[in-house]
């Protein structure tokens, strides 16, 4: 049996954002084990305070490098909604397909570029290069279609020009929807080799019972806006979002904390498929229940494997959408914004949980106060206590300083924290 | 990526710079436009040796040429993480408009840093202080502007540090290529643009998807603020306006004496 044990990882590496972990074992006993997230905070709800409206979702997309389409969104949501603005079916489906095409770019970033070295052995990407350069190429292929999708519908892949709030500045070319359609369909079997691939990685056998909050799915699955919904049957509606977060503030990280039920939960990719299985497309579904993926799944690293599944159902949706949108005669691309005195929440699952934000605005349409809650926030509580009991499980089997490192980097790199985005 | 093979240039084989990536306060977004860059990520990779990119890379040297730093700097401990980068770059790049400007960060300047805490953390105690770009803690050796960085721009600016050419920049405005890529100018479709006064170089990112432009690229040369001030008053824009596009991202911070609310 292992007696001591000492990790100290500065920086922990293919995360985005600032984050160590320590891990301290003497004499079998746990002494430490601790998720420290130390990113410089950028005060975004500070900054916004006397803001017109139209700057808000312009200045939030700022907030993250890889889900600027979701914080966008989000904002574009929260300010319609304060001024009583229902996009139209349009305006709806356009953001669905730009919202689908941001997932299925950082699930395949995450699942190739930042998780998958770990399973294969190596630092990086860059050495899969030689030596998996169909492996590489095929992940290039998936980002690739996902990013130009979202510079046709978004104006860019970053940091999107197009969508401002009444819905976009303009419309997307139809004959390029039409030779989307046909690389989304070409890209089905991409994603059903990367599941291959993914099969002969061994997932750490590790559960620990987790409360998961996604958005609640009525007819479809979950993206944009709606109900929230917990697996321990906690159900609020948007604006009383508050009650599903009760952020709170810790010592050991710039980024605040969040609690429901129980000490923590968890969102993302995972908590979604958890709380909405049987609204996944059949194909997505299938691909869940070939690695044994089933509502409620408590183990973390199988968060990997909900990305998998939701890669695949983004791109069938997606189809569907532009089958739709290809469908219709275009209508005007932007509805009038009349601004007014209120308080407005956006609530929308970006790739890694649940996002919202909330502005209140003076009867000018200035911004009085403002609230961003992340996905990565409301996992870091939840990322601690998953340490915690990863480190007195593996330690009490004996294992290697080496051997827990790595899986405590994985642990934290399964929720694919963005970390910079949870302190903002 | 050491045995990729080194990319030739009109049939010279090119010395691989070493280059390491950094953030200070930032999304990492200009980071990330390296990895989003599919079509021409494996051409880039050619180029340079990477030999520090946490985001995308474990381990890592600390023995590198070039630094791009992305970020603005927001609290003491990163004066001293840029100056070590800065002892050890023989090129330090200030990598987008964060590092150029201060980026959207700055914008937490227009108020004093104890209300900033108070009103996101209460009374919890966290370490902050007032924006700043790179140049104000180190000395910056070249600019890439934009938020985000327009890819081509970085690899065009990467070809010519790699073959030891000059690096120049449009000492124009964003608004000769919107006219140049016969764009519908955006004022007259009812937006406001500092198309007019932003140094050219992204070939009318935002215009060309009728967004008016919100000058993250800082000033081109010689551009004349007052006369934008007149165009867009011309066009019915508020004083707000004009000062919510110029103070988004730090870079026209020097020309707003008059223009504060």
């Amino acid at each position: 049996m292992k007696i001591d044990c000492n990790i100290d990882v500065h920086h922990l590496t293919r995360v985005e954002g600032h984050g160590n972990i320590r891990i301290s074992i003497q004499g079998g006993v746990l002494r430490q084990a601790e998720w420290e997230v130390v990113e410089t905070p950028r005060f975004f709800e500070a900054l916004l305070v006397g803001k017109k409206w139209d700057n808000a979702p312009w200045i939030c997309g700022r907030i993250c490098g890889i889900c600027s389409i979701g914080h966008t969104l989000a904002s574009i949501r929260a300010v319609e909604n304060a001024f009583g603005i229902v996009p139209s079916e349009q305006t709806r489906k356009l953001r669905l397909l730009l919202k689908h095409m941001e997932t299925l770019q950082s699930h395949i970033l995450h699942l190739y570029f930042l998780a998958a070295p770990d399973f294969l052995d190596v630092g990086s990407v860059f050495p899969l290069i030689n030596s998996h350069p169909d492996v590489v190429a095929r992940a290039a292929r998936i980002k690739l279609l996902a990013n130009d999708v979202c510079d046709c519908i978004g104006g860019r892949r970053l940091h999107p020009t197009r969508t401002v709030t009444g819905g976009f500045t303009m419309l997307p070319d139809k004959k390029e929807l039409e030779g989307f359609r046909s690389r989304l369909i070409a890209v089905e079997r991409d994603l059903i080799d990367t599941a291959g691939l993914f099969r002969t990685f061994t997932i750490p056998d590790f559960i620990r019972e987790t409360e998961f909050v996604s958005l609640r799915g009525v007819d479809e699955y979950p993206f944009i806006g709606g109900e929230l919904v917990s697996s321990d049957g906690v159900v609020r509606k948007e604006h009383e979002y508050r009650q599903m977060t009760n952020e709170y503030t810790v010592s050991q990280s710039t980024s605040k904390w969040a609690r429901l039920s129980r000490e923590s939960f968890a969102v993302g990719a995972l908590a979604r498929v958890n709380n909405n299985f049987s609204l996944l497309q059949p194909s997505a579904r299938g691909v869940a229940e070939a690695f044994g993926l089933a509502p409620v799944m408590h183990n973390p690293y199988m968060n990997n494997i909900a990305q998998l599944v939701e890669s695949v159902h983004v791109v069938m949706d997606s189809i569907n959408l532009i089958n739709d949108l290809l469908g219709t005669a275009w209508d005007a691309p932007r509805q009038p914004v009349v601004q007014r005195e209120g308080i407005g929440v956006g609530a929308v699952e970006v790739p890694r949980g649940i996002l919202y934000h909330c502005y209140q605005f003076d009867k000018t349409g200035h911004i009085v106060r403002a609230d961003c809650v992340i996905p990565t926030s409301q996992n870091h509580a939840n990322i601690q206590h998953d340490l915690t009991a990863l480190a007195v499980q593996f330690a009490a089997e004996g294992m290697q300083d080496r051997d827990l490192e790595l899986l405590a980097g994985m642990l934290v790199r399964s929720y694919d924290p963005c970390i910079s985005c949870s302190v903002h | 990526m050491s045995d990729s093979p080194a990319k030739a240039y009109l049939g010279v084989p090119v010395r691989r710079p070493r280059v390491a990536f950094f953030e200070l306060s930032s999304c990492e977004g200009c980071q990330l436009q390296i990895l989003n860059n599919e079509a021409s990520l494996l051409d880039f990779l050619s180029l340079v040796e990477v030999v520090r990119f946490r985001e995308g890379m474990s381990g890592g040297s600390d023995e590198y040429e070039i630094a791009f730093v992305e970020g603005s700097v927001t609290r003491d401990d990163e004066v001293g993480r840029l100056q070590k980068i800065r002892e050890t770059a023989k090129v330090l790049v200030a990598f987008g408009s964060c590092a150029c400007f201060g980026g959207v960060n700055q914008l937490k300047n227009r108020f004093c840093l104890d209300w900033v805490k108070k009103e996101v953390y209460g009374d919890h105690p966290v370490e902050t202080a007032e924006v700043r770009p790179l140049d104000a803690i180190v000395q910056v050796d070249l600019r890439i502007y934009g938020c985000p960085v327009k890819k081509e721009e970085v690899e065009k600016i990467v070809t010519h540090i790699a073959i030891g050419s000059d690096i120049t920049y449009p000492r124009y405005p964003v608004c000769m290529e919107c006219k140049a890529n016969g764009n519908v100018c955006l004022y007259d479709l009812g937006e406001p643009c500092l198309g007019p006064v932003t140094r050219a170089g992204c070939d009318s990112w935002c215009p060309n998807n009728r967004a008016g432009c919100w000058g993250c690229r800082g000033p081109s040369d010689d551009m004349n603020i007052l006369q934008l001030v007149d165009i867009m008053k011309r066009h019915g824009f508020s004083e707000e306006t004009i000062l919510d596009r110029l103070e988004c991202f730090g870079g026209f911070s020097g020309h707003l004496e008059g223009l504060k609310k």
